[in-house]
This record gives C-alpha cells, sequence and structure tokens, in this order.
C-alpha cells in the first residue's frame, strides 16, 4: 500500500464506526478512571467528562456529530436491551416492591408532575422559547420515550435527548448528597426517586451504591416512562387549549 | 454472556414487533422490558448465571447514554442563549421531583420503615 497523506487518512477513518467506537469507549473509560481517581467526586462523573472530551475532540478536529454518531450508534443501540434487562433486577425485588405498591403509585404520579411541570414552569417564567419549554417536559424519563413525547407536544427530539442526558448526570451526581440533606436513608425511596426523575444515568448510579436501590430505580424509570408518554401530551393538550 | 445478550435482543424484538402491531404509545424496549418481566414472574426463578451477567451490563449502562449526551453540539448555541431558563429548570425540578417522590414514600409508609439498609429487623 502507498503512504497516505495524513487529512486523506483522517476522512476515510471517520467514515468507518471504528474510530467513533473507540474514542467514545477510551473517552468513557478515562471519564471511569478520572471517577474513582477522584474518590467518586460527582463533578467527576464519567458520562459528563466523556461527553466533554469527545466534544472537544470533535470541535477540534471539525469532525460533524452526525459522523461520530454513524459510528458510535452501535453503543448507543445497547440502551435498547439494557432496558430489558432491568427485568431481572425488578424480578429480583418484587416482593419488597409489592408490599411498597400503593406509596409508589402515589409518589410517581406526584413526582412525576412534579419534575414535568416544575421544568417546564421555571422554563417559561425565565423566558425560554415555546420550542425550549416543550422540549423540557419528558426531560425526565429515558432517551426514546422523551424523544417521542417531544416530537407530540411540539418539542425539539434532539434537544430533548441533549436534556434527558443532561438531567440524568444532575441527578446521579446529585442525589447522595441531597439525601444526605433530606436524611433519607432508605435505599428503597432513594432508588424509586433517583429513577423517576434521572431515569437511566441516576439507575445506573444507584446500582453502584447498591443492588436494591438499582431496582427501585429501575422500576421509577419504568413507570415514569410509561406515565409521561400516556398522560403529558394528553394534560398539555388539555391546559394548551 | 452470549446467552444473556441473546435473551435480551429477542425480547426487545418482541417489543418492537408489538409496539408495531397494536400501535402503542411506548417504546419497544419498555415493553421488551415488561414481557421478559412476566416470564421471569412466571418461571418463578433466574439462573445466577443470568443475574450475574445482567449486573455486569447493567454496570455500565451509563456508557450507552454517551453518543446521544455528544448531541449537545448541535444544540449548543441554543443552550448558550437559553442557558440561565435551561440550568434553572433543569437542577430545581429534578431535585424537586426526587424530593416529592421521596417524601410521599416516606409519609405513606409505617412509621420506623424509613431505616438504612442493614438496620432492619
Amino acid at each position: 500500500m502507498k503512504p497516505m497523506p495524513p487529512a486523506e487518512l483522517w476522512t476515510q477513518l471517520t467514515a468507518s464506526p471504528l474510530l467513533g467506537l473507540s474514542v467514545t469507549l477510551l473517552a468513557y473509560l478515562a471519564g471511569v478512571w478520572l471517577f474513582k481517581r477522584s474518590g467518586q467526586k460527582p463533578l467527576c462523573n464519567p458520562v459528563l467528562i466523556a461527553i466533554v472530551l469527545l466534544s472537544l475532540l470533535l470541535w477540534a478536529t471539525g469532525t460533524p456529530y452526525q459522523r461520530y454518531f454513524d459510528g458510535a450508534q452501535f453503543i448507543h443501540f445497547l440502551l435498547g436491551p439494557a432496558t430489558v434487562a432491568l427485568a431481572v433486577p425488578l424480578h429480583a425485588y418484587w416482593r419488597r416492591l409489592r408490599q411498597m405498591a400503593l406509596p409508589l403509585v402515589v409518589a410517581l404520579f406526584a413526582g412525576s408532575a412534579t419534575a414535568a411541570f416544575s421544568a417546564m414552569g421555571l422554563a417559561w417564567l425565565f423566558g425560554a422559547s415555546p420550542e425550549t419549554i416543550f422540549s423540557l417536559g419528558p426531560k425526565s424519563v429515558t432517551t426514546p420515550i422523551a424523544m417521542g413525547v417531544a416530537e407530540q407536544i411540539g418539542g425539539i427530539p434532539s434537544l430533548t435527548a441533549v436534556l434527558v442526558i443532561l438531567t440524568g448526570i444532575l441527578g446521579a451526581m446529585g442525589f447522595p448528597a441531597f439525601f444526605r440533606l433530606l436524611r433519607i436513608r432508605n435505599h428503597a425511596m432513594q432508588g424509586f426517586a433517583v429513577g423517576l426523575t434521572a431515569h437511566g444515568l441516576g439507575t445506573a448510579r444507584a446500582f453502584m451504591v447498591s443492588e436494591e436501590m438499582g431496582a427501585f430505580s429501575a422500576l421509577g424509570m419504568g413507570l415514569n416512562g410509561v406515565l409521561t408518554a400516556v398522560l403529558l401530551p394528553l394534560l398539555l393538550s388539555l391546559l394548551i387549549r | 454472556m452470549l446467552n444473556t445478550l441473546t435473551l435480551m435482543l429477542l425480547y426487545q424484538l418482541g417489543g418492537e414487533l408489538l409496539v408495531r402491531l397494536l400501535g402503542l404509545p411506548v417504546p419497544g424496549p419498555v415493553v421488551g422490558m415488561t414481557l421478559l418481566f412476566l416470564t421471569l414472574l412466571a418461571r418463578g426463578h433466574v439462573s445466577h448465571e443470568t443475574r450475574e451477567h445482567v449486573g455486569s451490563f447493567l454496570q455500565h449502562m451509563s456508557l450507552f447514554f454517551v453518543p446521544a449526551g455528544v448531541g449537545v453540539m448541535v444544540h449548543l448555541q441554543r443552550v448558550a442563549e437559553e442557558w440561565l431558563p435551561i440550568t434553572l429548570a433543569l437542577v430545581i425540578s429534578t431535585f424537586a421531583g426526587m424530593a416529592v417522590t421521596a417524601w410521599v414514600i416516606k409519609a405513606m409508609l409505617p412509621k420506623g420503615a424509613d431505616h438504612a439498609p442493614g438496620e432492619q429487623a
């Protein structure tokens, strides 16, 4: 093979999924390493670090996001099977979940409404544009549901995806200190509240604390996803008309 | 590991099929999770191996959000222009939702139920 000029080499490499996949894994591993090195400092959230590193890389090399995503979508795809896998911890804690069924259902409606309507209300109060307000509505639920809801209610699905992930990072970073402040120590309560407000990213962090917290988080995430998908478009169409 | 991954993919496929056939407003993976959950409930037990594999898979779930998160680049201008309402809305609503959820459960559970794990009888 003839040697290739660097610029052409870069174009060829970014056209294959290999580069997008490798840099995503490398950035995430760097984030995990920093998180552990820092003694699990909330600001060293692995997802946050990975996103910052990758954005800087794309910006510095002038690579369009879409070209990066063409490769990285194989990692993105694993969100599907990961969601399915949540059935296993749910099943393991089913008896405890059932004992708490009534409080969980009431908390689900209260928490879900608080998260969605306070987000939209605050954004409206502080002068956000209508598209931003509606994109914020479903930001507490997992990415695929949130994007679908955003489309229905007049938000921008790809903006919602970003807001969903920022919410998840925020919730995952903040919940340990927040619950210490509130003096709530019960892992079941913490887990359900974290999954309900900070979906999969909160759930991933909750599993690091205990399997019980993870299972309750998975339940909160799943239930709020379904509730938001069914009720938010309906409620908004009633309110706005 | 391969068995577990195949199982997850098949249930996701089942979920996607149901969503399309019935026109459900929920994404396929969520329906797939429900189907797998019902199966496990009917079977009554999960093999130790599957539980272990699922555990190690879920441990890295945050990684799967990274590609979509990098999409913030595309919306950087809007986020920069509306940073104040967006930041306030995200921060306050996330923790308000968390507090309300936890408080409601706490208020409705019998007294003394709010123990940390290990403290329970």
